[in-house]
């Protein structure tokens, strides 16, 4: 997979670029995974903010809702949850499609037509989830941050004004930066899994079947492996701007 | 003229093909036959260079195709056109747009021009270019999506060989008939060569001149019509019995 993902990455420098099919994928990709993401986003914000609000009125620091709202939104639930719903809806398909073009000879078909397949059919997806991940993981942090504030308001009875304030407070640089960064390698991860799955899927129908949970499961194991060690590592390189 | 010179092939540990050779020469009209898993569509496979053989080579004109860069590959590749098993039409393309595949990739020419020259191209397969041309592959019949998979091919480059994976298989006799009557029209009129791989006797007899069954992934014939009737190899017998009948009514002295 390694040797694959080098040789995705190469094509993506080489002519020619299909803009057309990126920017298919990138809608694909994008607006059919927004609803996903937005119902992610606002039930696990509220989740979240219920039990964090109730544990702080504990030790009577309910005003903090918004701090650690943000912080375990933006550097840690909305890139895992986003890249986790995005890599079970658009991994799947990625695997699927490949490995049914494979099955029916149209790789085959492609080279014979002198079309690169990774050129083709891998880079305007890896592009395309490049764009897309950090955008929709963006949604997804203010859906839920906008979802704890509905229980901040609603059910904590802590004030809008200060839950705003304490938001504003943690959307500092380490945040932000550590917010961004995950996605974009989330998206390396899905974009690798999902393409080598679908080339390398043998076996007809039944192959296809098994190349596309492999890409699931691997893709979803691999986003919170790495996504712990960049914590790990970002933490401790940024320490001061967190 | 293609060489398949002393090919061991393997997919892993599982060995295909065990020391092929043969040649094909220009304008000739070849079948390759054998039991299914015998090697046969491997060897298509090979001559296109999609595959490299563990051993031996595969010359086309001359050249090692297996020698080669990607692009002097492709180059050669110009030369020889290949219909896939099934057709491998692109599905999420419409008829047109299959058939002008290579222009729309390869070249600038309008699409209008591309739109021309594949309806042309419907027609010369022997299609309804109007009723099918923004048809989706899934919507057309088995026969239908070969003969689109052979305009596609005829109009992306100029081949001078062609080469037929099962072209026939699966299909009705009416369409088998419509697809043979085109590989045949391209052989005799455009003097294409052409290599058939087929298991279908009937088939292979009335489009081909040359015979080469493969099992167990080796060459055990090589030869004519009548030298393939006359064949006392057991193997070769043992694969033309079961088409004991079909072989008989295609051909006039009887197979014992």
């Amino acid at each position: 997979m390694f040797i694959f993902s080098v040789k995705l990455i190469v094509a993506t420098f080489r002519r020619p670029f299909y803009f057309a099919e990126t920017k298919e994928q990138m809608y694909h990709i994008g607006v059919g995974s927004l609803y996903l993401v937005v119902l992610t986003g606002i039930f696990a914000g509220q989740g979240f903010a219920l039990a964090f609000s109730n544990e702080l009125a504990d030790f009577g620091a309910k005003d903090y809702l918004g701090r650690i709202m943000t912080i375990s939104i933006v550097r840690e639930l909305g890139p895992v949850l986003a890249a986790l719903m995005i890599a079970a809806r658009v991994s799947a398909g990625i695997t699927a499609e490949i490995g049914a073009m494979k099955s029916s000879n149209q790789l085959s078909a492609l080279i014979a037509f002198g079309i690169d397949p990774i050129q083709k059919l891998g880079v305007p997806r890896l592009l395309a989830l490049l764009f897309m991940v950090p955008a929709l993981t963006i949604i997804c942090d203010i859906i839920a941050i906008f979802g704890g504030w509905i229980i901040a308001a609603f059910i904590a009875h802590i004030s809008t004004t200060l839950y705003w304030a304490a938001v504003k407070e943690r959307l500092i640089f380490g945040n932000l930066f550590i917010g961004i960064l995950k996605p974009i390698i989330f998206s390396f991860v899905i974009a690798f899994i999902s393409v080598y799955k679908g080339f390398s899927a043998e076996g007809g129908t039944k192959g296809v079947g098994k190349a596309t949970t492999e890409s699931v499961v691997l893709s979803s194991i691999i986003i919170l492996v790495v996504n712990f060690f960049i914590t790990k590592v970002i933490f401790s390189l940024i320490k001061g701007y967190l | 003229m293609i060489e398949v010179k002393n090919v061991h092939f393997a997919y892993g540990e599982r060995p295909i093909l065990t020391d092929v050779s043969f040649k094909v020469d220009s304008d000739e009209s070849v079948v390759v036959m054998g039991p299914s898993g015998s090697g046969k569509s491997t060897i298509l496979r090979l001559i296109l260079g999609l595959e490299c053989p563990q051993q031996g080579e595969i010359i086309i004109d001359g050249q090692n195709i297996c020698a080669m860069k990607e692009r002097q590959k492709q180059e050669i590749r110009k030369k020889i056109g290949m219909v896939f098993q099934d057709g491998a039409l692109f599905d999420s393309l419409s008829v047109w747009e299959n058939v002008g595949f290579y222009l729309l990739e390869h070249t600038d020419m309008p699409l209008d021009e591309i739109g021309e020259r594949a309806v042309e191209m419907l027609g010369f397969v022997g299609l309804d270019a109007e009723e099918i041309v923004d048809k989706l592959p899934e919507q057309l019949s088995g026969g239908m999506q070969r003969r689109v998979a052979i305009g596609r091919t005829l109009l992306s480059t100029d081949p001078r060989v062609m080469l037929y994976d099962e072209p026939t298989t699966g299909l009705d006799p009416q369409s088998t008939e419509n697809v043979l009557g085109l590989i045949k029209k391209l052989n005799v009129e455009k003097q294409i060569s052409t290599i058939v791989v087929t298991h279908q006797i009937a088939d292979a007899i009335s489009i081909a001149s040359r015979f080469i069954v493969i099992v167990e992934g080796s060459v055990a014939f090589d030869g004519s019509l009548d030298e393939l009737r006359d064949s006392t190899d057991k193997k070769v017998r043992e694969f033309l019995n079961p088409f004991r009948e079909s072989f008989n009514e295609v051909t006039e002295r009887k197979f014992i």
